[in-house]
């Protein structure tokens, strides 16, 4: 199999110092990326940059370099809007990342307005950063949490989740991409369920956005969340989306500077949005970053991007499905991403020690998605996940080592 | 791969294949469950003592290779010992693995030495320890009752 020709991946591949890089004496195949992917040198300049020659506080000088930082952090934000086709750039909130967003929701949308016998909905395949938000803001409310079962084959139970669906509902938080089984969900469906009885959906992106084109508007999401640092963007640095309205009606997540117009002790007027919600002085070079991150996947295309991963992925799939005593852990329709596998013989622990010897990186563990373990029943599992550098032959090199590492257990 | 083979070794490979002393023990003089929540690693370790001597030690559970075989030697090595010197094993061995804990001198490692190539893995040592902080738990539970009484 070889690389499609239009892509230019020995291109894409030159922009990531990190591949460069050896393991062991063997090349570097990089197959985490759902974890955290590698940065291309238009990003890392752009931190570099502006360290180096703009760098000040934002929102709060007068003098030039305060001025040319926030003219680069705003200029980013207008950046994100874009790429997720918000309807307004204020509807683009910085965070520290998809859990920030997520815990930012629970406690300014969530809290205020659930009382007890209320249902938030989640379902089984979400990450610990979508279920633990959930699970303190019931606590605190006496709300319950209900949780949407998935089949066998790693897709959400559709039936169940429209009969779970009620007026006692007052939010609905999915993951788009499950990044324990690579799952795309079908949140188009799940919206317009959800808008039927006028219940709210919040979509964590934090595995779709490096793979899917987003469009919050036509998604009609209220809330979507996402993360830099899986997009080719810094750490430290994510985004809640937010519907004007809502935002708008909420309260302030944290106090404190950015995020008021005036404070007196006899009271405090917020700022408008989005600094309503960025309280404190914000990551700044996380958000020029992110913005070079997509500025650099726009430029080679998201839809591209896309179609060489499927590739990847459809590849994988049957390189790994001919090995005997190999296990794929989720086989949805859809899929995006990634591959979680287990071994008859080996433990996935063993499986990403002994690869790591070949220079390959994958996941081993449970992805922060310990019901989807046990809903499988395995401890743990392999993930091998994967970003628009990744290419076939690096797929060969780890069905390789998987294979050899079978014969190690012999 | 060839590092590697320092790591996993014939006996550890043997070890995890035919793990030793597998197995419950009804109504155990001490028990306790291990768990190592980064990478699921579960593990239940049984003790029978009698006279301040180890009867018989055994565990189940599910781990990794290092984990298991880690749990099935030390079930070996524990057999036949007094408290005291399966406590001095088992900070010899933590010593050997993480450095760090006092060391005891003149408690040879005999069989488990070679787990010590794990020192070199350090996300690893967790693995290879996890049984021995089990056994030492359901020891010290074991204890606390003792002193109860
Ligand atoms: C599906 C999903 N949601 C949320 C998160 C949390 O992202 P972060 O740790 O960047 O806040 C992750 C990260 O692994 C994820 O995969």
């Amino acid at each position: 199999m070889t690389n499609s020709a239009q892509y230019n991946i020995k291109a894409i591949r030159n922009d990531f110092p990190i591949l460069g890089r050896e393991i062991f004496g063997k090349p570097l195949v990089y197959l985490d990326n759902a974890a955290s992917t590698q940065h291309p040198t238009p990003v890392i300049n752009a931190v570099k940059d502006l360290y180096e020659q703009n760098y000040s506080n934002v929102h709060r000088g007068v003098h030039t370099l305060s001025q040319e930082s926030s003219n680069l952090y705003d200029d980013a934000r207008v950046k994100v809007r874009g790429f997720i086709h918000a309807a307004c750039v204020h509807e683009v909130i910085f965070t520290s990342g998809a859990t920030e967003s997520i815990n930012l929701v629970a406690q300014s949308y969530a809290r205020p307005i659930l009382k007890e016998g209320d249902e938030i909905l989640i379902t089984h395949m979400e990450h610990h950063s979508n279920i633990v938000p959930w699970q303190i803001v019931c606590e605190q409310t006496g709300a319950t949490l209900k949780v949407v079962p998935i089949s066998d084959r790693g897709e959400l139970e559709m039936d169940q989740f429209h009969a779970m669906l009620s007026e006692k509902t007052k939010l609905v938080s999915v993951v788009h991409v499950s990044n324990a089984l690579g799952t795309v969900n079908p949140v188009k469906e799940i919206i317009d369920a959800a808008h039927a009885i006028d219940v709210p959906v919040l979509v964590d992106g934090a595995q779709a956005i490096p793979h899917i084109p987003v469009d919050v508007q036509a998604l009609d999401a209220d809330f979507y969340v996402f993360s830099g640092h899986k997009i080719y963007g810094p750490t430290g640095i994510g985004v809640l989306y937010g519907k004007e309205k809502l935002l708008n009606a909420m309260p302030p997540y944290q106090g404190g500077g950015d995020m008021i117009l005036s404070v007196s002790f006899e009271g405090t007027t917020y700022n408008q949005l989005p600094y309503k919600f960025e309280a404190g002085t914000p990551n700044i070079a996380g958000v020029v970053g992110l913005g070079a991150a997509i500025d650099y996947v726009n430029k080679i295309g998201l839809a591209t991007i896309a179609a060489h991963e499927n590739g990847l992925l459809a590849y994988a799939t049957s390189k790994l499905r001919s090995i005997d005593g190999l296990r794929i852990i989720g086989e949805a329709d859809q899929k995006a991403g990634l591959i979680s596998f287990v071994l008859d013989a080996v433990h996935p622990h063993d499986i990403g020690t002994i690869i790591d010897g070949e220079g390959v990186a994958v996941r081993a563990g449970h992805h922060c998605a310990q019901p989807v373990m046990e809903r499988y029943k395995v401890p743990a599992t392999a993930r091998a996940s994967f970003a628009m550098y990744n290419t076939y032959q690096e797929i060969d090199v780890l069905a390789e080592a998987i294979k050899k590492t079978i014969d190690m257990f012999k | 791969m060839e590092n590697l083979r320092e790591l996993y070794q014939e006996v550890i490979l043997d070890h995890n294949k035919n793990p030793r002393n597998f197995r419950k023990i009804e109504n155990p003089d001490g028990f306790a469950h291990g768990t190592n929540p980064l990478c699921g690693d579960q593990i239940d370790v049984y003790l029978m003592i009698k006279d301040g001597i180890i009867e018989d030690v055994s565990f189940e559970g599910a781990g990794c290779a290092i984990c298991t075989s880690s749990a099935s030697m030390m079930t070996l090595a524990l057999k036949g010992k007094t408290e005291a010197d399966a406590e001095a094993l088992f900070n010899s061995f933590h010593h050997a693995l993480t450095e760090e804990g006092e060391y005891p001198e003149d408690v040879p490692l005999g069989k488990l030495k070679v787990l010590t190539g794990v020192k070199d893995y350090p996300v690893r040592v967790k693995c290879a320890t996890l049984a021995w902080h089990t056994f030492d738990a359901a020891l010290k539970r074991l204890q606390g009752e003792v002193t109860t009484e």
